[in-house]
Order: C-alpha cells, then sequence, then structure tokens
C-alpha cells in the first residue's frame, strides 16, 4: 500500500495544528514518515500528553506521608497501608468510546484500568466506576445506560474482581455525552512492585497477550474532539474487550513480577504500541530497536501505521531481563498468551522501528511524552455568562411545597434512588472480602490476613460544579472523604478523573482551572493527596457541554474492623443525632431541581475547618465503639438521609421519630444540602458520654429523635417504610423494566 | 486424626478459585492444593471442588469447553471411584456438561446477570453435603450468575424429586419457595442436586463466600463442615 504524501493539512486531519507540524519538522530535522506522522498525532492528543492541563495539575498536592509513588510517576498512584502492603488506585474515563458504542465502551474502560493497577505488580481487589446519563424518559439514554451497565459487568464479573460501588447520576446535561469512569484498586506488598520503565542495554522487549487487530485506531485522538454527528462513523474507534484474556494476563503478569524476571511492563492502552514504546524508553533515559513483523497480528495486511496506532486490548509491553528470556516465555506460555520478543532496548535514546526490512520510524522518545517534548498550553480562561443568570435566584420566591409529598418524590427520582438495577448486575463479592457492597455511603474491603480493611469511594455533584465550579470541587473532595469516614476509616488519598469540554473555549477552561483550585485547597486542608488520574476534555455533543465533573475517587483506611460502621439504622431506641448545623441552602439541591425544575443558585458552602473537625470528631466516636450507624447528608438533605437510614438495610427497616428544629421554612429544613452534616445512631446507655464529648470539641449537633417502629416521622408527618422503599429500591428498575 | 486430601481445580478463567481453596483452609485436617487444568492425575483425592468463574471465558455454552479438558477425564475417573465432587456455579455448569450430572443452565430468565444474597431451604439433610443443616432450614448463600437456570427433561426433573436428590431450592426468609422467591427462573426453584450416587453436588450458590461471618453469616460453611466430617468419620472406620 502505498502511503499518503506528508503534508501540514494531513497533520491537520490528524489533529495536529500548525505549530505542533512545525515541532516534528524541527524535531527529526526532516519531513515525517507516515508512521511516524500517526505516532507524534497520538502521543501529543490530548489523551495522551495532558498539553491543556498538566500546568493545572501540577498545583495539586501530589505527594504526602503515606504516598510511595507520586502522581505521574507510574501507572497508577500508590499508597503505604502498614504490615508491608500498600495500595495502588487509580480512575479513568472512558466516555467517548461508550457514547458511540456503550458495551465495548464501558467494558474496555474496565479492561484498561484493571491493567492499570496489575501492571504495577498489584492483584486488583476493587472496582467502582461513576456514571452520567441523560435523563431516563429518554429511549436512547435508557440504550446507553443499559450498554454500560452490562459492558462494565461482564468485564468485571469474568475477571474476577468485585465492583463494589459507585455514583449514577441523570442529568440532561449528559445526554450526548454520558461519562464513564472505572476506578481500580490493587494491593502490592512494598518492595514487590514493577516499574513502566525500559533500561539496561540488550535487554528484550516482548509483547504479551492478545494479538494487535485494527480496532482502536486513533482511539486516542478519538477521545480529543468533540462527540459529533460523525462520531457514530468511528464506532471502530473503539476497542473489543476480552476479559478472559485480561485474566490470562492478570495471572501470568503477577507471576514474572513476582519471580523477577524482568526490568519494566506497562500496558498498552491508549496509542497502543506507540505509546508503551516511548513512554517506558523515555523514563529509562533510553532507546528501543523493535520489529514490527515480530507482533503477534489478528488481522492481515496490516501497515506500519496500523501496527503502532492499534489500540487492541489485552496487550501489554515487557522488558525482560537479559537470559531470561525462555523462563518468561515459559510463564506466558503456561496461561496460553502470546509472549514475542519484538526488539531490544539500546542506548541510542531512539526508537527505532522496521517493517519488512524497512525503517518506518526513528524518533526520540524524550520528545513524544508529557514531561518531555510533547506540547504544553496554557489556554485562555474566562468566567461563563450563565453564571450570573444561575445566581440571579432567590430562594424565598420559591413556592412552598408539601413536604410529604416531595420527599415520596425525591424518594423516587433516579438521582436519589437505589442503583440497584445496575448493581445487582455485578458480582460485588468474588475475592470474598466485600464487608460493605455497593449502595452504602461507601465500600468497604477488608485485607484478609490483617485486621485493616479499605473504604472506598467515589463522588462527585456535578450540578454543584457547574454553579460553582470552585466550591463544587471542593465539595466533591469533602464529601468522598465524609462517606468514608462514615465507614470508620481515615481518608488517605484521591485519584481524579477530571470530565470536562473543550478547553479551547475559555469558558470552559475557566471551569476547569476553578475546580482545580478547589480541589486542590480540600486536598491539602484534608491531608488526601492526588495519586494520579486522567484527565477527559471534549465532553460536549452538539446539544450540549456536560456539566463539569471532577470525580474524586476516595481510598479510605480503615486500622481496625471492629470500627466498620454501616449508614442504616440497627437497632430500635436508638438515639438519633445530627452532627452539624443547617444553613438553609437550597441551591443546587436535587429538591430545587426534582420538585421545582430548577438548576439554580449556588452550590452549598463548605468550609473545610468545620468538615475537617466532624470527621476527627466522627472517628473518635467511632473508635470508642459509640457508634452504631453513620451515614452522611447530601442529596436530597436530612429529611432523605434519614428516610434512607431507615430503609437501606432491605432485610429489615427501622423506623424512627424525628424533630428538626424549625429554621424559616419547613421545606428548607427538610431538603436544605449543607455539607458537613451526618447522621449518627448511638444506644441510649452512650448518649451521655457522647454528648459529653462533642461539647467538648466544640463540635454542633442536634439530638434528633430516636428509632423504632415501621414509620418515619419528622416534626408531625408520618411516612409509610414499605411505601418509602417500594419508591427507592425499585424506581429505576420500573423505568428499565417496562420500557427496555 | 489423617487428613483430608483436597483439590481445587484451576481452569483458565476460573475466579472463585481462591475462595474455595480460602474456605477449606478453615478446617484444620484439610491440606488443599490447586489442580492445573492441563493435567491429568490418578493419585487420590478426597474431595474436589470445581470453582466458581468464567472457564475458557465462557463465550460458548458456560463450562462447555472445560467439560472437555483434560483434566476433567480424571475428575471423572475420581467420582466413579467415590470421590467427593463440589461444583460451584462455573463448577456446576461444568459437571452438567461433562455428564457428571443432568440437565443444564440456561440464561436466566431475566436475561441478566444476578449478584445478590439468597435465601435457600435446605431440602435434605441425609446426604453427606448437608448433614449439618435442618431439614427445612432456610440459609443464604449469595448467587452470582448470568446462567443459572436450571432445566432438564420432566422424566430427569421427577427422577430427582422422588430420589431427593435436590438438596437446596431457591426460596423466601420463611422457606416458601414459588415464582416470586425464584431469582433465575430455575425449574421446581432448584439450585442444588446430586448425582444418584450421592457423592456430586452441583449448586449454584456460593458457599464459600458465606464462610466467615465477618461479611455477614457463615451458613456456607456448615456444607464444607458436612462433607469434611463425613470424609473423617469414613476415614476413622477404615483405620
Amino acid at each position: 500500500m502505498k502511503e499518503p504524501e506528508i503534508t501540514a493539512e494531513l497533520a491537520a486531519q490528524h489533529g495536529l495544528n500548525e505549530d505542533e507540524y512545525q515541532r516534528i519538522l524541527k524535531i527529526l530535522g526532516r519531513v515525517p514518515s507516515f508512521t511516524e506522522l500517526g505516532v507524534f498525532s497520538v502521543m501529543w492528543s490530548e489523551h495522551c500528553s495532558y498539553k491543556n492541563s498538566i500546568l493545572q495539575l501540577k498545583t495539586l498536592p501530589r505527594s504526602g506521608g503515606r504516598l510511595l509513588v507520586g502522581a505521574g510517576d507510574e501507572n497508577a498512584g500508590l499508597v503505604d497501608i502498614g504490615d508491608g502492603l500498600a495500595v495502588a488506585f487509580k480512575i479513568e474515563s472512558h466516555n467517548h468510546p461508550s457514547a458511540v458504542e456503550p458495551y465495548q465502551g464501558a467494558a474496555t474502560g474496565v479492561g484498561g484500568i484493571l491493567r492499570d493497577i496489575f501492571t504495577m505488580g498489584a492483584r486488583p481487589i476493587a472496582c467502582l466506576n461513576s456514571l452520567r446519563f441523560g435523563e431516563l424518559d429518554d429511549a436512547r439514554t435508557r440504550y446507553l445506560f443499559e450498554g454500560v451497565v452490562k459492558g462494565i459487568g461482564d468485564y468485571g464479573n469474568s475477571f474476577g474482581v468485585p465492583t463494589v460501588g459507585g455514583e449514577i447520576y441523570f442529568e440532561n446535561a449528559y445526554k450526548g455525552n454520558p461519562l464513564v469512569n472505572a476506578m481500580a484498586v490493587g494491593l502490592v506488598k512494598v518492595g514487590e512492585t514493577a516499574s513502566a520503565i525500559a533500561e539496561g542495554e540488550g535487554n528484550p522487549v516482548f509483547i504479551v497477550g492478545s494479538s494487535t487487530g485494527r480496532d482502536g485506531i486513533h482511539g486516542a485522538t478519538f477521545a480529543s474532539e468533540e462527540i459529533s454527528e460523525e462520531s457514530e462513523a468511528k464506532r471502530p474507534s473503539v476497542q473489543v474487550g476480552d476479559p478472559f484474556t485480561e485474566k490470562l494476563l492478570l495471572e501470568a503478569t503477577l507471576e514474572v513480577i513476582q519471580k523477577k524476571l524482568i526490568v519494566g511492563i506497562q500496558d498498552m492502552g491508549a496509542a497502543g504500541i506507540s505509546c508503551s514504546t516511548t513512554e517506558m524508553s523515555a523514563k529509562g533515559n533510553s532507546g528501543m530497536e523493535v520489529d514490527l513483523n515480530k507482533v503477534p497480528l489478528r488481522e492481515k495486511q496490516m501497515t506500519a501505521y496500523e501496527i503502532m496506532l492499534s489500540e487492541s486490548q489485552e496487550r501489554m509491553l515487557v522488558v525482560g531481563k537479559k537470559g531470561k528470556e525462555t523462563e518468561i516465555k515459559a510463564v506466558f506460555d503456561k496461561w496460553d498468551l502470546n509472549c514475542s520478543e519484538v526488539g531490544t532496548v539500546s542506548s541510542t535514546r531512539m526508537l527505532n522501528i522496521s517493517f519488512d526490512g524497512e525503517r518506518k520510524a526513528s524518533v526520540p522518545p524524550i520528545d513524544l511524552v508529557l514531561g518531555g517534548g510533547a506540547p504544553v498550553y496554557i489556554r485562555e480562561t474566562a468566567r461563563p455568562a450563565y453564571l450570573d443568570e444561575v445566581r440571579s435566584f432567590r430562594k424565598e420566591e420559591l413556592p412552598e411545597t408539601d413536604c410529604v409529598d416531595a420527599l415520596l418524590l425525591l424518594m423516587g427520582t433516579p438521582n436519589i434512588a437505589s442503583k440497584q438495577w445496575a448493581y445487582r448486575q455485578y458480582d460485588s463479592m468474588v475475592q470474598t472480602a466485600t464487608v460493605i457492597g455497593p449502595g452504602c455511603d461507601a465500600a468497604v474491603v477488608y485485607i484478609k490476613g490483617t485486621r485493616k480493611a479499605l473504604a472506598l469511594k467515589t463522588d462527585c455533584n456535578g450540578r454543584y460544579v457547574y454553579l460553582n465550579p470552585r466550591e463544587g470541587a471542593k465539595a466533591a473532595v469533602a464529601e468522598s472523604a465524609r462517606n468514608v469516614v462514615c465507614t470508620g476509616a481515615v481518608p488517605l488519598a484521591i485519584t481524579n478523573c477530571l470530565n470536562f469540554g473543550n478547553p479551547y473555549k475559555p469558558e470552559m477552561y475557566w471551569q476547569f482551572t476553578e475546580a482545580i483550585a478547589g480541589m486542590g485547597e480540600a486536598c491539602r486542608f484534608l491531608d488526601t493527596p492526588v495519586t494520579g488520574g486522567n484527565v477527559s476534555f471534549y465532553n460536549e455533543s452538539p446539544e450540549s457541554a456536560v456539566y463539569p465533573t471532577p470525580t474524586i475517587g476516595m481510598l479510605g483506611l480503615i486500622e481496625d474492623l471492629s470500627h466498620i460502621t454501616r449508614s442504616y439504622f440497627s437497632e430500635n431506641g436508638s438515639v438519633i443525632y445530627i452532627l452539624g448545623k443547617d444553613e438553609e441552602e437550597i441551591g443546587g439541591t436535587e429538591y430545587l431541581k426534582t420538585v421545582h425544575g430548577m438548576v439554580k443558585g449556588d452550590c452549598p458552602k463548605l468550609d473545610l475547618t468545620k468538615e475537617k473537625k466532624l470527621h476527627d470528631n466522627l472517628l473518635f466516636l467511632i473508635r470508642s465503639g459509640w457508634v452504631l450507624s453513620a451515614h452522611d447528608v447530601s442529596d436530597g438533605g436530612a429529611a432523605v438521609a434519614l428516610a434512607e437510614c431507615c430503609i437501606m438495610n432491605q432485610e429489615e427497616a427501622i423506623g424512627a421519630e424525628i424533630s428538626l428544629p424549625a429554621g424559616s421554612r419547613e421545606d428548607f429544613t427538610f431538603f436544605s444540602e449543607t455539607q458537613s452534616r451526618v447522621i449518627i445512631s448511638v444506644k441510649p446507655e452512650n448518649t451521655l458520654v457522647v454528648e459529653e464529648y462533642l461539647r467538648s470539641r466544640n463540635q454542633e449537633y442536634i439530638r434528633a429523635g430516636v428509632t423504632g417502629g415501621k414509620s418515619l416521622k419528622i416534626n408531625g408527618y408520618e411516612f409509610d417504610l414499605s411505601d418509602v422503599s417500594d419508591r427507592y429500591f425499585r424506581s429505576i428498575s420500573r423505568i428499565m423494566e417496562h420500557i427496555s | 486424626m489423617s487428613s483430608i486430601s483436597a483439590g481445587v481445580v484451576v481452569f483458565p478463567g476460573s475466579n472463585c478459585d481462591h475462595d474455595a481453596f480460602a474456605a477449606l483452609t478453615k478446617f484444620e485436617m484439610v491440606s488443599p492444593e490447586y489442580i492445573w487444568h492441563k493435567d491429568t492425575f490418578n493419585r487420590h483425592f478426597d474431595l474436589i471442588i470445581l470453582p466458581g468463574g468464567f472457564s475458557y471465558g465462557d463465550y460458548l455454552r458456560s463450562g462447555a469447553i472445560a467439560g472437555l479438558s483434560p483434566v476433567m477425564q480424571s475428575v471423572k475417573n475420581a467420582a466413579s471411584e467415590g470421590t467427593v465432587i463440589i461444583g460451584i456455579c462455573n463448577g456446576f455448569q461444568i459437571l452438567c456438561e461433562s455428564g457428571l450430572l443432568p440437565g443444564a443452565l440456561n440464561n436466566n430468565s431475566s436475561l441478566k446477570f444476578i449478584c445478590s444474597d439468597q435465601n435457600l431451604r435446605v431440602e435434605q439433610n441425609d446426604s453427606i453435603f448437608t448433614s449439618g443443616y435442618i431439614k427445612g432450614q432456610v440459609v443464604n448463600f449469595p448467587i452470582a450468575h448470568g446462567e443459572g437456570n436450571y432445566t432438564a427433561p420432566k422424566e430427569v426433573i421427577d427422577t430427582l424429586e422422588k430420589e431427593n436428590r435436590i438438596l437446596f431450592r431457591y426460596s423466601d426468609i420463611k422457606g416458601t419457595t414459588g415464582a416470586e422467591a425464584n431469582p433465575n427462573g430455575s425449574i421446581n426453584n432448584i439450585a442444588g442436586i446430586i448425582n444418584a450416587e450421592g457423592n456430586v453436588l452441583g449448586l449454584m450458590p456460593h458457599p464459600e463466600r458465606n464462610a466467615d461471618i465477618l461479611l455477614g453469616n457463615a451458613d456456607g460453611l456448615t456444607l464444607f463442615a458436612s462433607v469434611i466430617n463425613s470424609l473423617s468419620e469414613k476415614k476413622v472406620q477404615h483405620a
């Protein structure tokens, strides 16, 4: 096949602008070959280079006491949890693939993030996700929701990792561009991790795992542009997942790492062989000689360009130790996987690619990668005009509504209702360590052989971030931390998945920089550094941009299994407290959206000092053994949170009689989403010590009532729990089963 | 006390092999080991577990390829010599595919994978697998499968019923069986059956997932305890 002539125009079709093309000419001192142009285009795509985000990301706190590997150093962050163990965890987006092919898009999102974990030598022990769709009354949205959930389930279930938690929101802003963020968490012994490095002249380079096909060519570039009418035609850019091969790859990879047969390893995700060869070489200050004829192919007549850009899944690039070739091959043979020696590490600092006896590419790896020669930009910012309009909201002008009707409506609205229709399709229990599975404040997975457990949570209220990017991002960090604290954990670190619109639009970039600033502030204050993650720009469709959605993946550590605390009421006759103080904040609430049809106002304010104090005090109470249950007040406010405390244990609902202090209006008292509040229940005999402790710490709280009975009574209104429960647990399945 | 030899078969794609192994290690007299799917064996095992998972990816009918794997020839020989075999979830599917148990596991009637806690009624307690339970007792084992809808020709079902070879049925917490309590459409709410000789059990629910009180309950541990008690009694008699 004759290769096209290389021009600035062809470069532009590859998503490279004029400056970037000139930069390539200067680096190479000549016109690039077609293969080289392809390699540059994917490596300098937003997806691989972070060119429009890296300077902002560097403002986030990226190191701290327990971090063993900082953000960006390896495929995932690594956190020390004691007992000689470390946790590798990361969240990543697969938004665009899922928008055009929900099943495979979501499945390969899970596959990709799992590889990021086990390429570090860590065995995946849990998956979570964070999903955003349009509203469920739309048929295409239901198709996307159904496909994404099945894709996540089929991949994780077959691979054998429990999907233990997540969050799902339905908002019109995500209709044309759903968000699919997948998080994985793995466990490794300190000192047994692997690195994504190529070094040592003459060391053999292997491609292992699946063979290479034409799937996913230009996937990274596709992820770096807006969804459009033409996106449907890019369906072939979506990769196809094979969880069975991934499971074999997991076992084989861990085996070669544990047997110390290799120097380095990196998974092939975006930009396939291009990315893994250049990044590993650049990290080791090395070069590589690669013969593409040795790459196992699944399709005929593939060109060098296609092989370099393929994003076929379930592949790894392995740099072995010289002399260990036979042993390495034996391990992959045992698992019936390809293991083909495709080249060697060199000291030339050049990546040389040959095919059919011809040199197809000769590029300096350092010039292709983030932190090396990849372009870095600061984009223009402008405060979006919509903010003035949404902020003109005055809560006092809101018509008062019947609190009974409103609460019943809220309990069944898909954003608040139980997502069990989705998570029942995920195996949440395999590996037999899931103590608290999906549907609670945070998931809890215990560490076998220790008294410890991890608390895990994904969180972001995109509506808050839309109304106030800085405060909303702060709230996302704070709420995810609060969630893990409620289970008895100390928040340790976060991973983030930053889903935003087109960075070349100043309003979008303003949202991005503001959100980063808020996130950084909260992470510094709460001492939860950012261990890494992923940026997804261009989340726009012809209809609209998504709400700016900086999803937080929080890792917390429970020091002793006896501290594990559930969110629902567990005993009749226990005393209910609400820690924190309501400020009647209605802007951006689920109540305002669902009952009044408005997304307006400012998001609830967050006082980080109060937040941190709440965490410390609650953890003290939990560790003292005085807390029967703890649940944070979030979407839907105190009334929804109280109802959830009553019904979340499906085996046994427990009612309560509550008196909330009257504020200016009853609906505000019920549904305000003021932050830094947690509902706890306490045995009657412990109330004295609990109250004394809270007073001594100047912790604001109210004694709100007692548990018992089969109904929830709030300020004289009564709710039948079977009705509340039916709305909460069945509303999504009613929508999905009746129509789909 | 003599020790009990137990093997957990590892197929490519098995993912509950470690969990089954861990459940067995709770018993001091059991020294479990893994059996690789490519290996045939002649040595004696007292107990063999075919664990859950997606053997060979299960891209074809679940368990179809595993049923033909080299190790299954040895497992069949062992079964005919009286070794106790437990097939859990994918293991049950493999037992059906290999002919050690009758019937087949279809797609769930919902056509969706289901992961959930599930109540089961213990139908018989005169088997080596259920001697530690009370007949009619309701236990809770998790289920996690996409193809758990047990089906077989009418005469096979009639035989299973007549010979009391159905050990577990899906039920509600009160022990009532019926459509409401049936998660996957299985005929007669069948969750687990044994062969005519009584030494091979296949069940869709996962007893190994409820073998630790930290994870909810330890109902599943009783199943393993029943088998291990029966095996050690046999050893004492032979000794």
